[in-house]
């Protein structure tokens, strides 16, 4: 098998061989990784390197071959980890991006009151102008959590209200602006193109920003959440993840093979829809979650 | 980079020429590839499990056939083994023998329920019927304002009620559908439909809260809503909504993206319950009634090779 050609081709494995591993322990651990939505490929390649270790530490199967796992899959996340960006001068500018529905405006709600906790003075953006209700939606955040919002009217532009936005945020010296914008399927290239074009019109007035770009994604999400992360990236410089919805039964998995492929960090995880429901991310308790 | 799955079992049966037997043996690469096909479109994998057992059962012991390659009469076994699976034909509406017909959404959050009831009214109207709306979302922050934004734009008629100061509760949402099917009786509206709060199939409260509208409202439609990009655990939420709830369809939602959209054969697997249209966009008119065929060639990723083996 393919598994087997890549494992007999290391040169190392060839002492190890001798020794076996529990291909049925193997095959569960297999499934519990697909079934998470890690995806083919990923799981392939995690699985090959985890029977290759655990030949070598002489682990056959059982509960230590699990736990081999969860600091494999673990070390994968927390090589994507760095600390959020502070910047030089206030306004620390956050937009969340994603398709249609994952949790963004919910996000940006909670992350005003996660910065509030922390004795930051926050600003919210309503620049989803498209959707139906989108900024009554953000402004019952806004008021939830006591912080201003910077809005227009339904149908206008977004980088305008952004303009406005970042103005507001440094004439004041806030120091968290959150920037709310419209869920869009990353095959959608006009759309795609107004992000770029939020880009540009925030480092007109603050070069380095926005300094962090989170990618809002369900945790329910499948394999297509690979290309959502990869194409968000190209036009709005994605730096990081927020998984949402955790608190179903949906694992996230994707995340790990975004991790793999894009080194993005998961930054926060959404466990309901509640203001303190926003967690910041724990490649630990991910790994409990995703394997048990 | 990625090849595609013609390519792939074009490879598998490369010492397989001319006329012969399909075997075990020499389908078994042919199968691994298949499966990988169907995980990547995320099909769940218990239901590709079963979907390999039942396309081997049938490839084993066939002749190659003349007109086909032993790849395009493998493609061809798969083709017809999940059209099987989803149901030949598009599916049929409900409606009461006594208006108002009601139809129930539901599903989990952001799956894009307050947008489909909105396409559904527009897709009524155009049948000649006389849609009413009703959010009975009494959670999300400008849930109920949202469906009104979206009933206007459709020209659409709404009972919007009157919260009356009273707390987010089963007991208002009750009242507000209540309400509604009176206010749909009264004036002859032949269709009610109503939009619930998105909800995750474990939250206890809520999943009894949508069974008491079931029993209130006595729905002819209960349409779960999924997203198309779903992956393996579609199959939990389907499921346990339509333990709780014995759904009548499904509407897959976001089929205007690039996601392959195999949570379509899981929530069928799982449900029995045909999918009756798609959502292929955020306006009211992006919606379209379901055809199994066409889905089948995006979950295997090969649009036009489909229609060649038809034709064999
Ligand atoms: N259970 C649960 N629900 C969540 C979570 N985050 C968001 N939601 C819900 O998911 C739904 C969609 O959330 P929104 O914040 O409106 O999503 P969005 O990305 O802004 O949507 P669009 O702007 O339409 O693209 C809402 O019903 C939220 O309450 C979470 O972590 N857990
Ligand atoms: N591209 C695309 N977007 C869609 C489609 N259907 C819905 N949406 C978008 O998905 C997002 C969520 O849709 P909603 O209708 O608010 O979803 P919901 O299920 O009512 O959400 P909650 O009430 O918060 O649970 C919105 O941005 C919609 O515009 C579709 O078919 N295609
Ligand atoms: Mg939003
Ligand atoms: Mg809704």
């Amino acid at each position: 098998t393919r598994t087997r050609e890549s494992f007999g081709s290391k040169i190392e494995g060839i002492v190890a061989m001798t020794r076996t591993v529990d291909e049925s322990d193997l095959e569960n651990l297999e499934a519990a990784l697909i079934t998470s939505d890690i995806g083919v490929q990923t799981t392939t390649e995690i699985i090959d390197a985890l029977r290759d270790r655990a030949r070598r530490q002489a682990i056959e199967g059982g509960a230590e071959l699990r736990d081999l796992l969860k600091q494999q899959i673990k070390s994968i996340l927390d090589s994507t980890q760095k600390p959020i960006v502070q910047p030089a001068e206030p306004p620390r500018v956050t937009f969340l991006v994603g398709v249609n529905g994952t949790g963004k405006t919910t996000t940006s709600g909670k992350l005003a009151a996660w910065s509030k906790s922390q004795n930051r003075s926050v600003l919210l953006c309503a620049a989803d102008t498209f959707r139906a209700a989108a900024i009554e939606q953000l402004e019952v955040w806004a008021s939830r959590s006591g912080v201003e919002m910077i809005k227009t009217k339904q149908g206008g532009d977004p980088a305008a209200v952004l303009y406005d936005a970042i103005s507001a945020a440094k004439a004041r010296s806030i120091a968290d602006l959150y920037v709310d914008t419209a869920g869009r399927l990353h095959t959608k290239t006009g759309l795609m193109d107004e992000l770029e074009k939020m880009r540009r019109t925030a480092q007109r007035l603050i070069p380095d920003a926005p300094h962090e770009v989170l990618l809002v994604m369900d945790a329910t999400t499948g394999q297509n959440g690979l290309q959502q992360a990869r194409l968000f990236t190209q036009s709005a410089g994605v730096t990081g993840i927020v998984l949402t919805k955790l608190d179903g039964t949906a694992k996230g998995g994707i995340a790990v093979a975004i991790a793999r492929e894009l080194n993005l960090p998961v930054r926060f995880v959404g466990v309901g829809e509640k203001m303190s429901d926003l967690l910041e991310f724990s490649p630990e308790a991910f790994v409990d979650g995703l394997l048990g | 980079m990625f090849e595609n799955l013609t390519e792939k079992l074009q490879r598998a049966f490369k010492h397989l020429r001319g006329q012969g037997t399909l075997t075990e043996e020499n389908i078994q690469e042919a199968m691994r590839e298949i499966r990988v096909a169907l995980l990547e479109a995320d099909v769940n994998l218990n239901v590709v499990k079963e979907l390999i057992d039942h396309i081997r059962d049938k490839a084993v012991g066939a002749e190659v056939m003349t007109a086909l390659s032993p790849s395009e009469q493998v493609i061809k076994i798969v083709r017809d083994e999940l059209i099987a699976l989803l149901g030949k034909d598009t599916a049929r509406f409900k409606f009461a023998p006594q208006p108002p017909t009601v139809i129930l959404m539901a599903g989990l959050q952001g799956s894009g329920k307050t947008t489909t009831t909105g396409k559904l009214a527009a897709w009524l109207k155009k049948g000649g019927h006389r849609p009413i709306l009703v959010s009975v979302d009494v959670y999300r922050p400008a849930a109920r304002e949202q469906l009104k934004v979206v009933a206007k734009s459709i020209d659409a008629k709404i009972y919007e009620g009157d919260l009356k100061g009273e707390q987010p509760g089963s007991k208002l949402v009750e009242r507000l559908a209540n309400e509604a099917r009176r206010e749909a009786r009264n004036f002859g509206f032949d269709t009610l439909i109503v939009d619930t709060a998105g909800r995750l199939h474990v939250d206890e409260e809520l999943m009894t809260e949508m069974e008491q509208l079931k029993k209130l409202l006595n729905p002819q439609e209960i349409l779960f809503v999924a997203d198309a990009m779903t992956g393996q655990d579609a199959v939990n939420s389907a499921q346990d909504f339509h333990k709780r709830l014995g759904l009548t369809g499904v509407v897959l939602t976001k089929m205007d993206g690039d996601a392959r959209g195999g949570a379509a054969l899981s929530i069928r697997h799982v449900t029995g319950q045909p999918i009756k249209f798609i959502g292929t966009g955020e306006k009211p008119d992006a919606f379209e009634p379901f055809h199994p065929d066409r889905i089948v060639g995006r979950i295997l990723g090969m649009g036009d090779i489909l229609s060649l083996v038809e034709k064999a």
